[in-house]
C-alpha cells in the first residue's frame, strides 16, 4: 500500500439526516463503536419543518477509514445523504467561540486589542473581565486563545464548526 | 349533544374502533408473517390478547427471549422469509440482545417486537423498563421506539423493509404499552417509498466489465462466495453455479455461505479460512484474480491481512458499501445484489469477446489437484466396533445416512469445534440448508434454531449438530419441541470438553485447561426423557449408525449423546496471526504454533 494510503488526513464530513429522536447516538455510536475520532462535532436542523438535520463532523484517519467512515454513516436508515467536504472540492468551515478572559491592568487592554486585531466582539464585560466572542476558522480560533493564555484566560466555550461546499453544489 | 356531532363522533369511533395491538396484527398479517416466535409479559399482554382472539399467525411459546431470536433466525435463514419476534419489556428486550446481534452479524432479517412502559412512565425506572432503543442501537440494523398511534403501522411496515432490503439485518420495534391499548389508525403496507433508506441493488455495468474481463483473462482464477449469495435468493446460488461451470472456476464457500455452491460438484474446493481445507486456502493464496461474492473478508477468513491472497487482482461485489475496502483493499468493487451482480456477470461474459486462457487454468486445476491430494480434513478412524469415535466420523456418517434417507435436510449448529467438524464434513448441495452462528459465534445457537426451522419445515429431517457444552446453553428449548411436537434430532459430539476452548488452550497455552472440562454433565438420555423426546447414546463405533438409524427412525424429537475422542483437534488450522500458506494440517505439525508470535497470541 501507498504511503499515501497510509498517512493520516483530517476530514470534515456532513450528513444530511432525519430528523428522529436518537439519530444522533446513532451516528456517535458508530464513531466510538468503530473506534474513530471525533474531532469536532455539531448538529442543528436544517430545513423550514425541521424534518432534517445536518451533522458536521470533523474526524480524521487513513484514506480507508475515512472510506469507511463515508460508508458506515451512509448506510444508517435515517441518512440521507454523506459528503467528505475536505475531499469533494473547496468549502467553507467555520466555528464560534466565547472567550473569557479575567484580570485588569496591562493584561486587559492588551486582550482588548488583540481581539480587536481578531475582529473578535465583546458580548459581556465587568470591571474584572471580558467575553469575546469570534467566529473563524479553527485555526484562526486556536491563534487567538494561545494569544490570550497569558493575558487571563480563564474559560472556552466552542461550538464545533459548520461546513458547506463552496460553489453552486449543495448536499 | 347535537345530531351532527354525534353522527361525527361515530364516525370517528369506527374508524378508530382497533387498539394498537390489533393493528399491528393487522399489519404483520399484510407482511405475511405466519408465525411469530414470543414470551409474554407484562407489556406486551395487549398483543396476546389480540393474538387469542385470531387464527391467522401462529404463536410459538420459546422458554428464554434469546431462543426465540435464534427461533425466528433458523426461520428467516431455512424460508428466505423475516422472521419475527416478540418479547417483553426488560428483561424480555435484554435477553433477545445477543439474538439480535448474533442476527446484526450474520445478516439476518428479523423483525423484533418488544414491549416498553407506556410512554408517560418512560424515563422513571418503572418496573420492568429498559432503554430498549439504547440498548439495541449497536445491536440491530435500525430500532424503533413508537411514541404516537398515529405513527404504529407505518413504523411496523418500515421495520420489514429495513429489515429484509439491502443488507438484511434485525430491526427491534419498540412498544410502549398504551400504544398497544389505545386506539390505532391502520395504513396498508409499500403506501409510500422509504424516506432515506433505498440500497443499491443494480451493479454498475462498467465494473461488471471490468470485472469480467479480469476474471476471463486470468490464468489463476478463484471465486470466494459467502452469506450474500445465501441471502439474495437461491436463484444467486444456481446462477453462482452457472458462472462457476462456464468459466470452469474453482469456488470456495465461506462458513456463511456453505450451500451456495453444491459441495458434491468437483468445482467445490471445500470451507476456506481459519478451518478451511487446503486446498482452497493454498488457492486463495496462490490465485491472480480473485472474485468475491457476498462475502466481507472477515478475519477467520483471511488469516494475516498482510499476507492475504498477495497477488491477486480483487473484485469485491456486496450489497454493503461498507464492506468494500473495509479490510482488503479491493480492484474492483461492485455495490448490488449478489444475484444480480452474477446475472450481469453471465450476460458480460458471454458478451466478452476474449477467450479464456485455458493453458493457463488446465495448469492451474493441476495445482489444485496437488493440493486436494493432501486430503486436508483426513483423520484416522480405528474401525473395530468398541474404538472410540471420532468426531469426524461421526459427522460423516450422520450425512451419508441422512443422504441415504432421501430426506430434505436442515443442519443447525451450536459453535466449536463441533460447527467446524459439521461445516467440513457434513456436505450441502442446496441453500438455506445451513444454520450455524458464524459472526457472532454464539453458543446456544443450534437448538432454538433448529426449533425455528422445523417450525417452517414441519416435514423436514432437522439435525442441530451439537457439543456437550454449547448444547446446555438452550438446552431449556426442549421443553418447545415437546409443547409443539417438533421432531428435532439433536446429534451431541460429547468430548466432555469445551473443545476449541481446550484446543486453544492444548495449542497456544502449554495444555491448561483452565475450566475447559465439562464437569458434572447431565446424562443426557435421561434429560431427553424428563423432556419427553427420546434419548440415545452411542459409545462406541460399533453402536454408532445404529444410534444414527435409530435417531433417524423416531418421530419425535431426540438427543442423541455420542460419545467422542476427548483429545481430538480440529484440523487443518490455520493459527492466529498466520497465512493461508501456513496451515497446519494435523497434530503431526502442531508444533509450529509455538512460533505464534505475541501478536498473533492476542488474536480471538
Amino acid at each position: 500500500m501507498s504511503d499515501a494510503a497510509q498517512s493520516l488526513r483530517s476530514a470534515t464530513i456532513s450528513v444530511l439526516v432525519d430528523n428522529e429522536s436518537g439519530v444522533l447516538a446513532r451516528v456517535i455510536g458508530l464513531f466510538s463503536g468503530r473506534g474513530y475520532n471525533i474531532d469536532s462535532l455539531t448538529v442543528a436542523a436544517v430545513d423550514q419543518d425541521r424534518t432534517r438535520s445536518r451533522i458536521n463532523v470533523v474526524t480524521s484517519g487513513t484514506e480507508m477509514v475515512i472510506g469507511q467512515i463515508k460508508a458506515q454513516l451512509d448506510r444508517l436508515v435515517p441518512v440521507y445523504r454523506v459528503a467528505d467536504l475536505s475531499k469533494d472540492g473547496p468549502h467553507v468551515a467555520r466555528e464560534m467561540a466565547l472567550i473569557k478572559v479575567v484580570g485588569g491592568g496591562e493584561a486587559r487592554s492588551e486582550s482588548l486589542r488583540i481581539a480587536d486585531a481578531f475582529r473578535a466582539r465583546v458580548v459581556d464585560t465587568t470591571t474584572g473581565s471580558f467575553v469575546f466572542e469570534l467566529t473563524g476558522s479553527i485555526e484562526k480560533i486556536d491563534a487567538f486563545i494561545e494569544l490570550l493564555r497569558p493575558l487571563g484566560l480563564a474559560e472556552v466555550s466552542r461550538t464545533g464548526i459548520a461546513a458547506i461546499a463552496r460553489g453552486v453544489g449543495t448536499l | 349533544m347535537n345530531a351532527v356531532t354525534q353522527a361525527a363522533g361515530e364516525t370517528a369511533h369506527v374508524t378508530q374502533a382497533a387498539s394498537g395491538a390489533e393493528v399491528l396484527l393487522r399489519c404483520l398479517r399484510d407482511q405475511g408473517v405466519e408465525v411469530i416466535f414470543g414470551y409474554p409479559g407484562g407489556a406486551v399482554l395487549p398483543i396476546y390478547d389480540a393474538l387469542f382472539q385470531q387464527s391467522d399467525i401462529r404463536h410459538i411459546l420459546v422458554r428464554h427471549e434469546q431462543a426465540a431470536v435464534h427461533a425466528a433466525e433458523g426461520y428467516a435463514r431455512s424460508t428466505g422469509r423475516v422472521g419475527v419476534v416478540l418479547v417483553t419489556s426488560g428483561p424480555g428486550a435484554t435477553n433477545a440482545v445477543t439474538g439480535l446481534l448474533d442476527a446484526l452479524m450474520d445478516s439476518i432479517p428479523l423483525v423484533c417486537l418488544t414491549g416498553q412502559v407506556p410512554t408517560h412512565l418512560i424515563g422513571n425506572d418503572a418496573f420492568q423498563e429498559a432503554d430498549t432503543t439504547g440498548i439495541t442501537r449497536q445491536a440491530t440494523k435500525h430500532n424503533y421506539l413508537v411514541k404516537r398511534s398515529e405513527d404504529l403501522a407505518r413504523t411496523v411496515h418500515d421495520a420489514f423493509y429495513v429489515a429484509r432490503t439491502g443488507r438484511p439485518g434485525p430491526v427491534v420495534v419498540d412498544l410502549p404499552k398504551n400504544i398497544l391499548i389505545a386506539p390505532a389508525a391502520y395504513e396498508p403496507a409499500g403506501s409510500k417509498p422509504h424516506r432515506s433508506y433505498r440500497p443499491v441493488t443494480q451493479p454498475d455495468p462498467a465494473a461488471i466489465c471490468r470485472a469480467v474481463r479480469a476474471l476471463k483473462g486470468a490464468r489463476r482464477p478463484m471465486v470466494y462466495a459467502g452469506g450474500g449469495v445465501i441471502n439474495a435468493g437461491p436463484e444467486a446460488s444456481r446462477l453462482l453455479g452457472e458462472l462457476v461451470r462456464l468459466g470452469n472456476l474453482p469456488c470456495t464457500n465461506t462458513l456463511m455461505g456453505l450451500g451456495a455452491y453444491p459441495a458434491s460438484d468437483p468445482n467445490f474446493l471445500g470451507m476456506l479460512g481459519m478451518h478451511g481445507t487446503y486446498e482452497a486456502n493454498m488457492a486463495m493464496h496462490g490465485c491472480d484474480v480473485l472474485f468475491n461474492i457476498g462475502a466481507r473478508f472477515d478475519d477467520r477468513v483471511t488469516g494475516r491481512l498482510s499476507a492475504f491472497s498477495p497477488d491477486s487482482f480483487k473484485i469485491h461485489g456486496d450489497i454493503d458499501p461498507s464492506n468494500i475496502d473495509k479490510n482488503v483493499a479491493v480492484d474492483v468493487p461492485i455495490v448490488g445484489d449478489a444475484g444480480a451482480i452474477l446475472r450481469a456477470m453471465i450476460a458480460a461474459w458471454h458478451a466478452e469477446p476474449a477467450p479464456q486462457n485455458s493453458g493457463a487454468l488446465a495448469g492451474w486445476w493441476r495445482e489444485i489437484a496437488a493440493w486436494r491430494a493432501v486430503n486436508s480434513l483426513g483423520f484416522t478412524q480405528d474401525m473395530s466396533p468398541d474404538a472410540v469415535i471420532k468426531p469426524q466420523y461421526a459427522v460423516q456418517r450422520l450425512h451419508d445416512l441422512c443422504k441415504l434417507s432421501m430426506r430434505d435436510t436442515f443442519i443447525s449448529t451450536e459453535v466449536g469445534q463441533h460447527q467446524m467438524w459439521a461445516a467440513q464434513h457434513f456436505h450441502f448441495d442446496r441453500p438455506n440448508r445451513w444454520m450455524t452462528s458464524g459472526g457472532l459465534g454464539t453458543m446456544g445457537y443450534g437448538l432454538p434454531a433448529a426449533a425455528g426451522v422445523q417450525v417452517a419445515h414441519p416435514d423436514a429431517l432437522v439435525i442441530d449438530i451439537a457439543g456437550e457444552a454449547s448444547i446446555l446453553m438452550n438446552i431449556q428449548e426442549m421443553g418447545t419441541l415437546a409443547q409443539y411436537r417438533l421432531p428435532v434430532k439433536i446429534f451431541i459430539l460429547n468430548n466432555e470438553y469445551m473443545g476449541m476452548v481446550r484446543q486453544w488452550q492444548e495449542l497456544l497455552h502449554g495444555s491448561r485447561y483452565s475450566e475447559s472440562y465439562s464437569a458434572a454433565l447431565p446424562d443426557f438420555v435421561k434429560l431427553a426423557e424428563s423432556f419427553h423426546a427420546h434419548g440415545l447414546r452411542a459409545r462406541n463405533l460399533g453402536e454408532l449408525d445404529g444410534v444414527i438409524e435409530q435417531m433417524l427412525a423416531i418421530d419425535g424429537p431426540v438427543i442423541a449423546d455420542i460419545c467422542v475422542d476427548r483429545a481430538e483437534n480440529c484440523y487443518p488450522m490455520i493459527p492466529s496471526g498466520a497465512a493461508h500458506n501456513e496451515m497446519i494440517l494435523g497434530p503431526e505439525n502442531a508444533g509450529r504454533t509455538a512460533s505464534i508470535t505475541d501478536e498473533g497470541l492476542m488474536l480471538v
